[in-house]
């Protein structure tokens, strides 16, 4: 009894606590198992490779980066760093590195580490998809090229400083040291494994794995050497793949699960949902996510921006927000509302077909005109596209279906003259980290209309490409607001033009079993999908 | 009978070629790119272009598919595009469950359509005929998924005897297996229903009967050795089909065999998956049927070996 008011106590201030500063370390006893269960298997856990949201959130729990974000929000703070200073002309980054940190096989981590681990990121041979990330840093280019096996602009002053010279000074660049591509791995692992590696992973995060049976599992144990105190809070994280997500279901109602790692089940969700039980279960969050409809800007008729409006104006998109079951809310602009630049006050194009009509006989398709539609073919996307096509048959386009596997769309996208719409879903372009140019450049930037290329739209304006440009060599943290609002006026710009239909913004949804704890924030962690693994703790552990 | 074996395998080494020839030129007809899969969406044109060049993508088709049966020759699979592990080693991994899963359906096939079949047979014309019959179809017609999640819903969740799917035991074994006999039962009962009818219409069973032998003999010895014979066969068949895993009864009840790293692949255009898989499946087809037809002569031995 007195140990049970105790953990009352205990909980009680914990959460308190937790309400006051979102994750601040509280008097949580490690300990305990979490189990996920995923449908998929795990591809690699290769932090230079790995790219989907199922293992991107599993690197970032074995391995470390010179910077990460604070738990549960889009703040960046220095992790392997200690420190850092950026010159006046926001050209050279100088890292302190902390002195306490070890990988997995006991080795100390030094500077050299990390110079090798983002020069392997870069180097043409890992075949890494993150290359791109880092060509702000000097001697990008001649590597790429593969002139040189070394970035030029890094230099290791001494073990524990490392000095990063950029040929243009990029506003983006924190957070590029944030993403997985940029995480310290041990030069001696990656020799030792070569290509197996990513089924190997050793770093110097706050798990190591413990064992992978292809298919079946593989077991994360807490590191004992971990240099954060009091993380991570279990003692063991068992990633069950192959689960089909209603029998996952069914096993987190039997106590036998505790994460849905693929979410709920759509066809389940508003049972799930509405049941009372369940209340407690089931966490909702934002994410930085649109899904829209792109239009092919040179391709008849969408080469006139007065159809593409029309299009903006036919689609009811709350009731698109319905069919989902509102899992998502109606979007007008391509950023997302939690993303800095998002642009409150912009009421976008309103729901008129009336109006749209309008706009389509102006451009002189009175009578309408036919045209297709690509899709993803796994739900809810078909079900999504033919609302669309209705919507759009509305004003007299005729819309002609293709749902097609994701490869297919995306290809069909790079071409430029294939697909004259796609609707983005399933395939959707979800940020890799929290600034707006990530939402620019590869999806609305003259850069990424290229052949194969993600801008699906083949939008290219070049005034908006110098002003993105003129953006993102804005580095100085004193000018950050000004930066916003450059980037704000920028999409805000795209919207006349108009080659997106903007649809809606996905929330997340993460149910849990009550036996594991930590702040609401941690389960619909920004930068963690679907939890963030190092701050869950067990309630039974306490 | 070593003549026959001899002649076998080289005729089931000439289907596999053509079965990877046939294979390869389909992935590439596929409308999708697989370095673009690789390369991921924030890869710039020179990334894409280096990974295509790095994995050969970029050399004439031809050229690349003498490349692929070189290394094949030499037990070289490749590697997976997307895992980035050997072929290999990931169908290994998956062959012992798609293997038990195999010997499992087989299992509740032959327990269920045997009987069933031979039931109906022998009350031929009668109202049990008409129903085991109504009941094989619809065995053979229930959606693999609907009958399995009903299974698992039934005796995993409301009467739990049963794991919620996952593999490790015999208990794991026992849904999975029973969803795909339920339908494969369907098939064989049918089978040896309409060649156990056949048979029981000849002369032999007629001297049987008269030579005043049981009807139980005369059906279970007698009629019964004479209709197997296309069940081996189909059996054999069954073999090869499994091999390829069993996609559907895989994902519902997690069970780790070949089909799920087969549809994961196609998903992802990854290439040496969907060949390696294929010919994983093409091999068990082969030997499968031969198999079967080595077993033959022992079951009814009218049959020749040339």
């Amino acid at each position: 009894m007195k140990k049970a008011l105790l953990f009352a106590v205990v909980l009680c201030l914990a959460v308190s606590l937790g309400a006051l500063t979102p994750v601040e370390a509280q008097k949580i006893k490690q300990g305990g198992t979490m189990v996920v269960t995923y449908k998929d298997d795990i591809s690699t856990l290769d932090p230079a490779i790995g790219y989907d949201w199922q293992n991107w959130s599993m690197i970032k729990s074995l391995f470390n980066g010179l910077m990460d974000y604070k738990a549960g929000t889009y703040k960046l703070e220095p992790d392997l760093a200690e420190s850092f200073t950026i010159s006046p002309d926001g050209k050279i980054y100088t890292f302190k590195i902390r002195k306490d940190v070890k990988f997995h096989n006991g080795r100390k981590l030094t500077a050299e580490d990390i110079k090798y681990s983002i020069d392997r990121a870069v180097n043409p041979k890992t075949q890494s998809p993150g290359q791109g990330f880092f060509g702000s840093i000097k001697g990008f280019d001649d590597m790429v090229a593969g002139k040189t096996t070394e970035l030029s602009g890094m230099t290791v002053v001494d073990p524990y400083t490392l000095r990063i010279e950029l040929s243009r000074p990029d506003a983006t660049f924190l957070h590029v040291m944030a993403i997985n591509f940029a995480f310290a791995v041990p030069k001696e692992e990656v020799e030792k494994w070569g290509a197996d590696f990513g089924k190997h992973p050793v770093g110097t995060g706050a798990f190591k794995m413990q064992e992978w049976k292809l298919g079946q599992r593989v077991v994360y144990v807490r590191n004992h050497d971990y240099y954060k105190p009091g993380l991570p809070r279990l003692d063991k994280i068992i990633f069950e793949v192959g689960v089909e997500p209603t029998v996952a279901l069914l096993r987190l109602q039997r106590g036998q699960v505790d994460i849905l790692g693929d979410g709920i089940p759509p066809a389940r969700f508003l049972q799930v949902k509405n049941d009372p039980k369940n209340a407690d279960l089931i966490i909702e969050g934002g994410q930085l996510h649109t899904g829209y409809v792109s239009m092919n800007v040179r391709m008849k008729p969408f080469d006139n921006v007065k159809v593409r409006q029309a299009v903006n104006m036919a689609i009811n998109k709350k009731r698109i927000c319905k069919i989902i079951n509102n899992r998502a809310i109606p979007a007008n602009q391509p950023l997302p509302p939690a993303m800095p630049g998002y642009d409150k006050n912009y009421k976008g194009y309103p729901y008129n077909p009336q109006k749209a009509k309008a706009l389509l006989a102006e451009a002189g398709y009175a009578n309408g005109f036919t045209t297709e539609l690509y899709a993803n073919n796994t739900d809810p996307n078909p079900r999504i596209a033919q609302a669309i096509q209705q919507d759009l048959a509305g004003i007299g386009i005729k819309a002609n279906l293709k749902t097609l596997a994701q490869s297919a769309v995306i290809t069909a996208g790079g071409e430029p003259d294939q697909a004259p719409m796609i609707w983005s879903g399933g395939m959707a372009w979800i940020a890799d980290f929290p600034d707006p140019s990530n939402f620019y450049g590869p999806i609305l930037g003259c850069g990424g209309a290229v052949k194969g290329g993600w801008n699906w739209s083949w939008y290219c304006n070049k005034d908006l490409e110098a002003k993105a440009t003129k953006a993102d060599a804005m580095s100085d943290p004193a000018k950050a607001s000004q930066r916003t609002e450059l980037w704000r006026s920028i999409f805000i710009d795209i919207m006349k033009d108009a080659p997106w239909a903007p649809i809606f913004n996905e929330q997340r949804f993460t149910m849990r079993a009550l036996r594991l704890g930590g702040p609401d924030a941690i389960f619909v962690d920004p930068v963690h999908i679907p939890v963030n693994y190092e701050y869950v703790y067990a309630k039974d552990a306490q | 009978m070593l003549t026959f074996l001899a002649k076998r395998l080289g005729q089931s080494i000439l289907i596999l070629f053509g079965v990877t020839l046939i294979t390869f030129c389909l992935s590439f007809l596929m409308p999708a790119d697989p370095v673009r899969m690789i390369a991921g969406r924030s890869a710039t044109q020179a990334t894409v272009e280096s990974i295509r060049k790095q994995l050969g993508l970029d050399q004439p088709l031809p050229v690349q598919y003498v490349k692929y049966l070189g290394r094949l020759v030499q037990g070289d699979l490749g590697r997976s595009y997307k895992q980035k592990t050997q072929v290999r080693e990931l169908i290994m991994s998956r062959l012992p469950a798609t293997l038990l899963l195999m010997v499992g359906t087989i299992f509740f096939e032959l327990l269920i359509g045997l009987p069933a079949g031979i039931y109906a047979a022998t009350k031929r014309g009668s109202p049990t005929d008409t129903w085991i019959m109504a009941l094989s179809f619809a065995g053979v017609s229930i959606p693999q998924f609907v009958l399995g999640l009903l299974l698992l819903y039934v005796f995993a969740n409301m009467i739990p005897i049963f794991p919620l799917g996952g593999y490790g035991s015999l208990k794991h074994l026992v849904l999975p297996a029973l969803t795909l006999g339920i339908s494969g039962g369907g098939w064989y009962s049918r089978m040896i229903r309409s060649s156990m009818v056949d048979v029981l219409r000849q002369d032999f069973i007629r001297t049987a009967r008269a030579k005043g032998l049981t009807e139980r003999a005369v059906v279970l010895v007698h009629a019964l050795r004479n209709a197997i014979l296309p069940v081996v066969a189909m059996v054999g068949l069954d073999i090869g089909i499994f091999m390829a895993g069993a996609v559907v009864v895989e994902s519902v009840y997690g069970w780790p065999g070949i089909g799920q790293l087969a549809w994961q692949a196609i998903q992802m255009v990854d290439i040496p998956i969907i060949m390696g898989v294929t010919l994983v499946a093409a091999i068990g087809i082969v030997l499968g049927n031969l198999l079967a037809d080595l077993i033959m002569p022992f079951v009814d031995p009218r049959v020749y070996l040339r």
